[in-house]
């Protein structure tokens, strides 16, 4: 008798810590316990807030193991004038009111005196407004979109995108796409992109500068599945029955990859020329299992370009922390640790945003992912130039990219120049 | 629009074998989500929220059984019998102590389901996107069909779940079993009368309903993309089906499944900005004129 008591007496007890447990696992799980490395005193307090779920939590993850390993070596190198770094990251869900929330909490209550922002765009530009009010140097290592960076009306002076950016890109797109449709009399168009802002307006920037440079170019029909669309088979008939001679998309992560594997069913890729925007990103051309050859991409990351051995050891150490090479995510934020870095040793460790933000603007870093060892942030809007934007082809083994060809970055920047004037931005 | 685009399409053999066969392909997949829901929904009274993640284990469950096995058949039973056995469990389990209680009560759990199966599926597989790959015995060239051209694999896919649907019909209208469950379907406390173990009944049901999301997952996992949650973009379409051809109905589901993968397949040809539009337009008209859908049966 007594033994049963004791032990409902140990059950109950048992409960009621378990269920303590369990509301504290779960107040922890509302309010979201930030992922924290490297803790150490005088540390300085890197804040990042980013993408850690949902479909593209695999790029989120990504922006934080390219943070860790820059963190992980600036620490092992001693910091500078005895600080040390400490990461703190934290999942915005991909909201941008998430995201804002959770940079003014790393800010206001975690004690973050710079921010890494690994947000898309929509996050990227709700961010930007909550370093407007407040003193702390902000690098944006996601969002494409150039007005972030371009549109005068949006500069912050603390704030820098270290991120390709669209007119970039469509610029590079559209001048080797011009070139490939003179070779092989590409005249007929079609494009198959996300219905959403980014879809349209990287397809329209794409095809305005190739009809620009081949103005032989006609688009005869678009399609436009939803965003992140499981099937895409009534879109790949339509462009069966068009017959077109090429095809543009920007339809990008495990969206691209159906669309890749629907359409080698119907043999698509063997009767039109393929143009993506995203299929160079790593994750995508590994996950696609059978991947046709020819199909031609823009840049995101390789191993193989820059062709040098700092870019193999970047892609080696981050496969070590991520297991898988890195994203376009993944280079640029290690890229934009490469700038705070050597801005903290200018400053010896002082994080006053300003400080650090006069350091970086200008800033030629060195780095084995520029093409030729450096990558430049531009003083005038603070974005970065000089990146790689070449364009390359898909061959069926690994790494399934070769024949990368670069734009030239003088006629990028003519154009870009003249896109700004034409969008009243200079 | 562009109705145009549709007649020349309708009366070249070849777009329209192409476009038959890509209504086909949507419709059959679609069904056989939305005829487990709909099979649920009329044994058990329960709007299974969570029924999308029955898909999504069907598909992972295919994807880990070709992984190790390499074949196929050994994948596309793994994820069917997996998902079934997965909602045998959920009912016995969960769902089961919730019967007659309130809709968000049912709702609330199963929410509770599907984000716990998304966080598992993301703990062991990870965020990543996956890929199956097509089976070798179907990387070959397109079936040509009048001018058409229709992937192998495809056929095989329409073929399958034509024959499940075909013997769900049978074993539910021409078995005792089937005669069993639809009287467990109007009155459970008499077919408990009756000796029949509805409990075991209910469960084989949920488990059935649960088998063909599962394998309309498997079938699905050589062709889409693999994510945690992917089972929620198809719960909104299969529930405008079971919606459109009456909760309960199998024929009223395969039905609307197919007028959905109709519309789908001839709206991108002649009316691309109102194909999503047009579904609900459809749902909508048929909930004013006949509440319990095409096949529904009136509350008795």
């Amino acid at each position: 008798m007594s033994k049963t008591r004791t032990s409902r007496t140990r059950t109950t007890l048992s409960r009621r810590k378990f269920i303590a447990t369990a509301a504290a696992g779960t107040a922890a799980a509302i309010t979201g316990f930030p992922h924290i490395a490297g803790a150490q005193a005088k540390v300085i307090r890197i804040g990042m807030p980013t993408i850690l779920s949902g479909r593209v939590a695999m790029l989120g993850n990504s922006n934080r193991a390219s943070a860790q390993i820059a963190v992980k070596a600036f620490n092992e190198a001693g910091g500078v004038n005895g600080r040390t770094i400490e990461l703190i990251d934290r999942d915005s869900q991909g909201k941008p009111d998430v995201a804002a929330k959770v940079t003014r909490d790393l800010i206001n209550n975690d004690g973050c005196e710079i921010i890494i922002d690994g947000e898309a765009s929509s996050g990227a530009f709700a961010v930007q407004e909550v370093i407007r009010d407040l003193p702390v140097l902000c690098i944006h290592t996601c969002s494409e979109t150039s007005a972030l960076s371009a549109d005068p009306k949006l500069f912050v002076k603390t704030a820098f995108r270290c991120a390709r950016q669209g007119i970039h890109d469509a610029v590079a797109g559209g001048t080797y796409a011009a070139k490939v449709a003179k070779e092989k009399g590409l005249k007929r168009w079609m494009t198959c992109s996300p219905d959403y802002a980014y879809g349209r307006d990287n397809t329209a920037e794409f095809l305005e500068f190739t009809k620009r440079f081949e103005p032989s170019v006609e688009v005869v029909d678009q399609v436009w599945p939803k965003l992140f669309a499981p099937d895409y088979t009534e879109s790949i008939t339509k462009i069966l029955q068009v017959k077109p001679q090429a095809i543009y998309s920007a339809l990008w992560g495990g969206d691209v990859v159906a669309f890749i594997e629907q359409a080698t069913l119907y043999n698509l890729f063997g009767s039109s020329t393929f143009f993506s925007s995203s299929i160079g990103d790593p994750p995508v051309l590994t996950a696609i299992r059978q991947i046709p050859e020819g199909l031609l991409t823009a840049y995101r990351y390789s191993r193989q370009y820059p062709e040098n051995t700092g870019n193999t050891a970047f892609a080696d150490a981050f496969n070590k922390v991520a297991h898988f090479d890195p994203t376009n995510w993944g280079w640029q934020t290690y890229v934009a640790m490469g700038f705070l870095v050597e801005a903290l040793k200018r400053t010896n460790g002082d994080t006053d945003g300003k400080k650090l933000a006069a350091e970086i603007a200008g800033m030629r870093l060195q780095t084995p992912l520029g093409i030729d060892g450096t990558i430049t942030m531009r003083e005038s809007d603070h974005t970065i130039i000089g990146y790689p934007v070449a364009w390359s082809h898909t061959v069926p083994k690994a790494p399934f990219l070769a024949g990368f060809e670069p734009v030239a970055w003088e006629n990028i920047l003519s154009h870009e120049a003249e896109w700004k004037k034409s969008k009243g931005y200079v | 629009m562009n109705l145009e685009a549709l007649v020349a399409c309708l009366t070249s053999a070849s777009c329209a074998v192409t476009q038959i066969s890509t209504a086909l392909i949507v419709g059959t997949l679609l069904f056989l989500v939305a005829a487990g829901l709909s099979l649920i929904f009329g044994v058990l009274g329960v709007i299974n929220f969570a029924h999308g993640g029955f898909y999504m284990l069907g598909a992972y469950f295919a994807f880990t059984a070709y992984k190790l096995s390499g074949s196929f058949i050994v994948a596309l039973v793994a994820g069917s019998l997996g998902a079934g056995l997965f909602g045998v469990l959920f009912e016995r389990l969960i769902i089961s102590r919730v019967y007659g209680r309130d809709l968000l009560m049912q709702l609330l759990v199963c929410y509770a389901l599907t984000l716990i199966l998304d966080d598992g599926v993301k703990l062991i597989y990870g965020a990543e996107y996956r890929m199956m790959g097509m089976p070798a015995a179907f990387a070959v060239a397109p079936v040509q069909i009048a001018g058409a051209f229709v992937p192998g694999y495809y056929l095989f896919m329409v073929a399958i779940a034509l024959a499940t649907g075909l013997l769900l019909w049978l074993g539910i209208n021409r078995t005792l079993l089937g005669k069993t469950i639809r009287a467990l379907a109007i009155n459970p406390q008499m077919v408990g009368v009756l000796g029949v173990n509805t409990a075991a009944l209910y469960a084989g049901v949920f488990g059935v309903g649960s088998l063909l999301a599962g394998m309309a997952g498997a079938l699905a996992a050589p062709i889409r993309t693999l994510t945690p949650g992917i089972g929620f973009s198809f719960l909104i379409e299969s529930f405008i089906v079971t919606v459109i051809g009456g909760m309960g109905s199998i024929a009223g589901a395969f039905i609307a499944a197919l007028l959905i993968g109709f519309i789908r397949a001839f709206g991108a040809i002649g009316f691309p900005w109102f194909v999503e539009g047009l579904m609900f337009a459809i749902m909508a008209l048929v909930l004013v004129i006949k509440p319990t859908g095409l096949l529904g049966r009136e509350a008795a």
